[in-house]
């Protein structure tokens, strides 16, 4: 690999503190020194960074890649080529695969594929339960030896209190953090819409904002009693951000994230019966939208992820309730985050600190930092360039995002992983 | 359309995007139509050629059958599309389901689907009219209509009335269209039932909710009352049918709290002795008989408006 030298960025590192403009030096796959003026050593290739962001590469610790066994929605070849794209380093692989990744031989087999055909780190997350079946434990620790960065049975909810009990203590002897996806499905009922005044206007089954908050407020009781860490997927509403900001000033340790579509969509995107809406949890209400961006800000949500769930059209092309839930999310997080630069919510550093720093630190990876001696995980963003979505040219094998056609600004123009250029956006012709 | 009727919409597919003055057309139209029930020959050309599909895909008699009566009065040629005949149970899209149809030209495709939305994902897909004859608990849009044409009969007009719709609003299709409906012909709406059946948000629909019958009663013009679904005790919202007679059944003794010359509605079937008491259903101030017969004309408004009817009226 060449050695490379980002020239005059606005290099912005929150584990450091930095925001400055500096130049930025690779070599030998390593970030190797970040200061002003730096020389380019012979044979180094120079990208002119002025006006651009130098970023420690985005980690995704929620992504859905599908392999194995729903290849024709994705696989970790396109799913790592989406993830370049949208400016990653690294994703989370989330274990509702086919079969789940609840054994060693699953985890393993992410492994190799992400080695042999991967753009960007791939780190596995294993079943909590054996088949997420949310009774007996998935054997977490051989999960753990063979890559398993954290446990969820993500896609559906760990509902008998004392196995969560049990789970969390186990995972705590591990030094594991239990990721939660909260739903109490006997109060959502998979109802495909956010329960309010838009579903009362638009008919369509629904689910209250308590199906979520309530798991989640016996979750943190559950933590209290065990000192597990523990960590709530995809937050969506306003009482489960008060639930963790309270949380929080007790001490207890819990992180959580939200994703980019809860942040700029509200449940009045379902009016038109838009299969690409149709997510769980179900997009909000304003009121839960501003809320969820307010805890951003403050740090209440530690981390932005995609949540990046790939689907045919053939579970999507069918009626509203008959849809399956979910959207890609991997090729517009960066310019959906950035709105909320542009609209003060907040920072850039906040912003990458929530994409790149804090996800690494919940999770012990490497990365999340332009450290000097750190490897080169380096996301080059131009903040301020418009495109327009068009899920037809993105490199993720599927479609499902409500957001073709919106207008743009902002996104990754070189992705480093470990040195090695993973993805670089080319340049206009003519 | 050309001509004197201000309608404007290539599909029905519910209350909520429709004017005042296209629902006016529609319950205009229904007024001329009704008197082709009298006569000894029930028929007029007005749609001979134009094929209509009854695109029925959750078990409905009465919506369908008024449909094709409808159609057949028009002269239009009806096909029934059943679930229990139908290819969606045998893993079909609907979209495909739609599409084959629509291959066979049809000039309007009538659905009832189980899943809101349904009627709008048919749109995207064919080139024929769709009418929404009942999705999921969305809207149904020809029932708000036929309501509107039974109290614009029985009152005189709409604007300034008091309706109460009592009874299942959460799960009701026909609550929500008739919502919609009356609010742009200027009446006063509530809604009444036990809270557990009342959605979240209705009041942004401008309605009054009363989780009583009794208040929302008084003063009314207009009492609608909702089919409770036995079978499921509408999803274990109330202990039992007994109590829920007995607490918001309509009675002679509460009907007694609205107007004299209230008139009493109800979209069917009803359960007899459940939401309404036999006294009520048969009494004098029932109009229960008379929205099905409207039922019929406002179809056939519906079919001449959208299938292009432009041979002359008679």
């Amino acid at each position: 690999m060449a050695d490379v030298l980002f020239r005059g960025g606005r290099v912005i590192d929150p584990a450091r503190n930095l925001d400055a403009s500096a130049d930025v030096l690779v070599q030998n796959g390593r970030i190797a020194r970040v200061e002003s003026g730096l020389a380019a050593p012979a044979g180094a290739r120079i990208i002119e960074a002025k006006g651009l962001w130098v970023v420690p590469g985005l980690v995704d610790m929620h992504t859905h890649l599908r392999e194995p066994g729903q290849e024709y929605k994705e696989d970790i070849e396109t799913g790592t080529a989406a993830a370049a794209a949208g400016g990653f380093c690294a994703v989370c692989a989330m274990p509702n695969t086919v079969p789940p990744n609840d054994t060693r031989a699953v985890t393993e087999l992410i492994v190799r594929r992400a080695a042999e055909v991967g753009k960007v780190r791939v780190y596995p997350i294993g079943c909590i339960t054996q088949g997420q079946k949310g009774e007996n434990l998935a054997e977490m620790g051989e999960l753990q030896e063979a890559g398993c960065v954290a446990v969820s049975d993500d896609g559906k909810c760990v509902r008998n209190s004392e196995v969560m009990r049990r789970a969390l203590e186990y995972a705590r002897g591990l030094g594991l953090i239990v990721i939660q996806h909260s739903e109490d499905t006997d109060l959502s009922a998979n109802g495909p819409a956010h329960e309010g005044a838009i579903s009362t206007r638009i008919g369509l089954r629904s689910q209250p904002a308590a199906a979520e908050s309530v798991i989640v407020a016996r979750d943190l009781e559950l933590v209290a009693l065990t000192g597990a860490r523990y960590h709530v997927a995809h937050v969506s509403c306003a009482e489960s951000v008060r639930l963790i900001r309270d949380a929080k000033r007790r001490g207890l340790p819990v992180t959580c994230e939200v994703t980019p579509h809860h942040l700029t969509l509200t449940d009045e995107a379902c009016a038109t019966y838009d299969t690409n809406t149709r997510v769980n949890p179900p997009l909000r209400s304003a009121a839960d939208v501003a809320a969820v961006r307010e805890a951003l800000a403050d740090g209440t949500i530690d981390a932005v992820v995609t949540d990046h769930a790939p689907h045919s059209p053939v579970e999507k092309d069918v009626e509203f309730e008959q849809a399956a839930s979910g959207m890609i999310g991997l090729e517009t997080a960066l310019a959906l985050c950035l709105e909320l630069v542009r609209a003060n919510i907040i920072t850039p550093a906040a912003l990458v600190a929530r994409m790149s720093a804090a996800p690494a630190r919940i999770l012990g990876l490497p990365g999340g930092s332009l450290a000097p001696g750190a490897a080169a995980d380096v996301t080059l963003i131009d903040p301020q360039v418009g495109w327009t979505c068009d899920p037809a040219r993105f490199r993720s094998r599927s479609r499902n995002s409500p957001f073709g056609g919106r207008a743009m600004h902002g996104q990754a123009r070189l992705t480093l992983v470990a040195g090695n250029i993973a993805y670089e956006k080319e340049k206009p012709v003519g | 359309m050309t001509g004197p009727h201000a309608f404007s919409q290539k599909h029905l597919l519910g209350m909520e995007h429709l004017t005042a003055g296209e629902i006016t057309t529609v319950l205009d139209l229904g007024e001329h139509f009704l008197e082709i029930a009298l006569r000894p020959i029930k028929k007029v050309p007005t749609l001979r050629g134009k094929t209509v599909i009854n695109l029925f895909l959750e078990p409905s008699t009465r919506t369908r059958t008024s449909f094709e009566i409808a159609a057949k009065r028009l002269s239009a040629d009806g096909v029934n599309f059943s679930a229990s005949a139908s290819s969606t149970t045998k893993g079909e899209t609907l979209i495909d389901t739609a599409t084959n149809l629509d291959a066979m030209s049809p000039d309007i495709v009538v659905i009832r689907h189980a899943q809101a939305g349904s009627p709008y994902l048919l749109t995207k897909h064919i080139k024929a009219a769709v009418v929404n004859a009942g999705d999921g608990q969305h809207e149904h849009p020809t029932q708000a209509l036929l309501d509107a044409s039974t109290i614009r009969a029985h009152k005189g007009k709409i604007e300034g009335l008091t309706v109460v719709i009592c009874g299942d609003i959460d799960h009701s299709r026909v609550a929500r269209s008739n919502i919609f409906a009356l609010r742009k012909l200027g009446a006063k709406v509530r809604v009444a039932g036990p809270r557990s059946l009342l959605p979240l948000g209705i009041e942004s629909l401008g309605v009054e909710a009363f989780d009583r019958i009794e208040p929302a009663l008084d003063g009314a013009d207009v009492v609608m009352m909702l089919r409770i679904q036995l079978e499921r005790k509408a999803g274990g919202r109330f202990p039992n049918t007994r109590e829920y007679a007995r607490l918001f059944g309509l009675s002679p003794r509460r009907l007694a709290l609205a107007k004299p010359d209230a008139i009493v509605m109800h979209p069917g079937p009803i359960n007899r002795g459940v939401e309404i008491s036999p006294e009520v259903a048969d009494g004098p101030r029932s109009v229960i008989l008379d929205q099905v017969a409207r039922g019929v004309a406002i179809r056939m408004a519906v079919l001449y408006l959208l299938g292009g009817g432009s041979e002359a009226l008679e």
